[in-house]
């Protein structure tokens, strides 16, 4: 018999029964809950009169609809009062944990699971929430689901699924200076397309990779989706169990000892087979923006933008459409573009290593005239590390607003939003049409050193002429 | 007890081309503070359709009444929310036939015993023209035979297999089956070490 991936052995390890249609009945891990996608799930279960059946395997956060100017409450929006009052009934009545704005660890959930020490490698993990592969970053099998799943979930702690196939995406070669994950994920969904990953399970790895930190992992996962799969892991390995030691939820003393082996042994065996194998070198990376209303229209910052004629046939009525939108012409850089808002936040990089990153820069200067920017932490625990570091007042001394955890201007459920047409150099994942809350707003996707970047220039700027 | 099984959805259609049509334009975020999917339905491409003025699918007179909504690839990109497909419910429609589904989506649907079913690109372009021609004509998406009919012919159209006997036996709504397993899922659980306990 072959190796056998991460993929394989952990959807091995969770397999409950395969079922009378070819699925698998899996046992999820580990269910995160937030508050936008889980109420119909909590109400389809009271019209069912079924209880939650693992009660303990569900942690609830809100994040989506928190305002980051106060997080005082009622909340003036009593649309997303309504929904923060229908979490935490739904969390106390079924014995759930809800880390809410007084316990001092709310925050985004993808940016919570992973700094608790919920998110272990070797798990399932599943949200109501398609960044849930955020969490492949340690080694778990992690995907987004849809509401009636979140019911399946708390109902039975399983999901009937098919089995994806794998891809491995090995990077190669050594980052330069001011390239960072955000790049290299871009990298790879402009290379495969916005649908390439559809049907595959993405094992990141390589040299590249295996330099990363925990937080750029979670970075590259992330936006996994981005690229059409619906989970993307990195294989565990020392790095990943250190930051998992010490943690609220990780195991402690022995227990820890005795986890840390079961977490090596999750680990793609090195003559595992995959469905595909990609390679990219990860030296010709160079920082990146996208240019359109998808993920996979990126450029490098200092490269012209594609001519339509040098698309291929499938993707030039997007490009179009593309430019159209966005004002933006072929065969220019996008180095003289103004910006109107800077947005460095999300559960892409909404974390302690991106806001350091975003204060390098931003201690160079002073955001230009005219330029609204916002810093938002992903989580209390990373505004609280920022605070011990001084960020704060970095940023607010260059002229960023400083604001209360959440998911923030990265969608549109919040007070943060993008008026009219105005451009976003934007942190977070998603470049799609009226996604930052005006119909008509623009975004630009980049790492969060380009945006402190461009808000500093106030236009698109290459971050490697200020580091 | 009502019947769950889907075999066949067979009605006028509704052409919406383009490709990569994220969750966020078929149901704009602001519209997802809610505790319920109710009145989703008016909200379908509610951004879309105020910029067209009139000009979109949706509001095109021609395919008024409409339950088939044939799209493009990459339908139903980004988000999770299952406000999409619910949205789209609401609005009157019963099956997707498209070049290719995002994958949570295409879940998502299933979930709701809503057929989504893929197209050869060549056939999709000639569904497309054949409704937009003669918008009045029926198609029909059958789920046991895997094909789509409209008045220019019978299509072959992939549907994955799990997915297409969820439908036919009316499992689509996988809470009961899940439950099946009964004390199964308990002696899986117990298997994990994460979950018994690490012994040291």
């Amino acid at each position: 018999m072959g190796g056998r991936s991460l993929l394989d052995k952990v959807w091995d390890a969770h397999t409950v029964r395969e079922l009378p249609t070819g699925q698998t009945q899996l046992f999820i891990g580990l269910h995160l809950i937030h508050e936008v996608t889980s109420p119909q799930a909590f109400a389809m279960l009271r019209e069912m009169g079924v209880p939650v059946r693992f009660p303990g395997r569900t942690f609830a956060t809100v994040d989506h609809i928190i305002p980051t100017h106060t997080q005082r409450r009622p909340l003036a929006d009593a649309l997303a009062e309504e929904m923060l009052v229908a979490l935490e009934k739904n969390t106390r009545g079924n014995g759930i944990a809800f880390f809410d704005a007084a316990s001092g660890r709310q925050g985004i959930v993808h940016v919570i699971g992973p700094e608790l020490g919920l998110t272990q490698p070797g798990m399932t993990i599943a949200c109501g929430d398609s960044h849930t592969s955020t969490h492949g970053a340690f080694g778990a099998v992690a995907f987004g689901i849809g509401t009636s799943q979140v019911r399946d979930v708390l109902a039975t702690q399983c999901l009937a699924l098919a089995r994806p196939k794998t891809r491995r995406i090995d990077v190669t070669g050594k980052l330069s200076s001011g390239v960072y994950a955000k790049d290299v994920i871009l990298a790879i969904i402009r290379r495969l397309g916005v649908k390439g990953g559809v049907g595959f399970a993405y094992e990141y790895a390589g040299p590249v990779l295996e330099g990363f930190s925990i937080e750029e992992r979670l970075t590259v996962c992330n936006m996994s989706i981005e690229g059409g799969a619906r989970c993307g892991y990195v294989n565990p390995d020392d790095a990943t169990i250190e930051y998992l030691r010490g943690r609220a939820y990780a195991p402690e003393g022995a227990a820890f000892d005795a986890a840390a082996r079961w977490w090596r042994g999750m680990a793609s065996d090195p003559d595992a087979a995959y469905a595909d194998r990609v390679e990219l070198d990860g030296s010709a990376v160079a920082p990146s923006v996208t240019w359109g209303i998808n993920p996979g229209q990126s450029v490098a910052v200092d490269e012209a933008l594609p001519r339509l004629a040098s698309l291929p046939d499938a993707e030039r009525a997007s490009a179009e459409e593309a430019y159209a939108y966005m004002g933006l012409r072929p065969g220019e850089p996008l180095t003289q573009t103004a910006v109107d808002v800077c947005f460095i936040g999300s559960c892409t990089n909404g974390r302690i290593s991106d806001l350091r990153e975003a204060a390098r820069v931003a201690r160079t200067g002073k955001v230009a005239p005219g330029v609204r920017a916002l810093v938002v932490p992903g989580s209390r625990a990373v505004a609280d590390q920022a605070e011990e570091e001084g960020l704060p007042d970095v940023f607010r001394g260059a002229g960023f607003d400083w604001r209360e955890p959440g998911c923030s201007m990265c969608l549109a459920m919040n007070p943060d939003k993008l008026v009219g047409r105005e451009l976003c150099a934007s942190s977070s994942n998603r470049n799609f049409k009226g996604r930052q809350g005006s119909p008509t707003g623009r975004t630009l996707l980049m790492s969060p050193a380009m945006v402190a970047a461009a808000a500093l220039k106030g236009r698109v700027a290459d971050v490697r002429e200020i580091l | 007890m009502t019947d769950t099984r889907v075999e066949r959805v067979s009605g006028r259609a509704c052409v919406l081309r383009g490709d990569d049509i994220d969750t966020d334009r078929i149901i704009p975020a602001r519209f997802l503070r809610c505790v319920t999917f109710d009145g989703l339905g008016e909200h379908a491409f509610a951004d879309d359709r105020s910029q067209s003025k009139g000009d979109h699918p949706l509001d095109d007179e021609r395919f008024a009444g409409a339950n088939v909504l044939v799209v493009g690839h990459n339908f139903g990109c980004g988000s999770s929310r299952e406000h999409a497909p619910q949205s789209l419910l609401r609005f009157g429609f019963e099956a997707f036939v498209g070049g290719s589904f995002a994958e949570i989506f295409a879940g998502n649907c299933t979930a709701l015993g809503l057929p989504a079913v893929v197209l050869a690109p060549d056939d999709l372009d000639a569904l497309m023209n054949a409704v937009a021609a003669r918008p009045e004509q029926t198609v029909t998406v059958d789920v046991r035979a895997r094909t789509v009919t409209c008045d220019v012919g019978t299509f072959d159209a992939t549907l994955p297999d799990g997915t297409r006997e969820q439908l036919l036996e009316g499992s689509w709504n996988a809470t009961a089956v899940l439950l099946d397993a009964g004390d199964a899922i308990e002696d899986a659980a117990r298997a994990l070490p994460y979950v018994s306990g690490w012994a040291g």
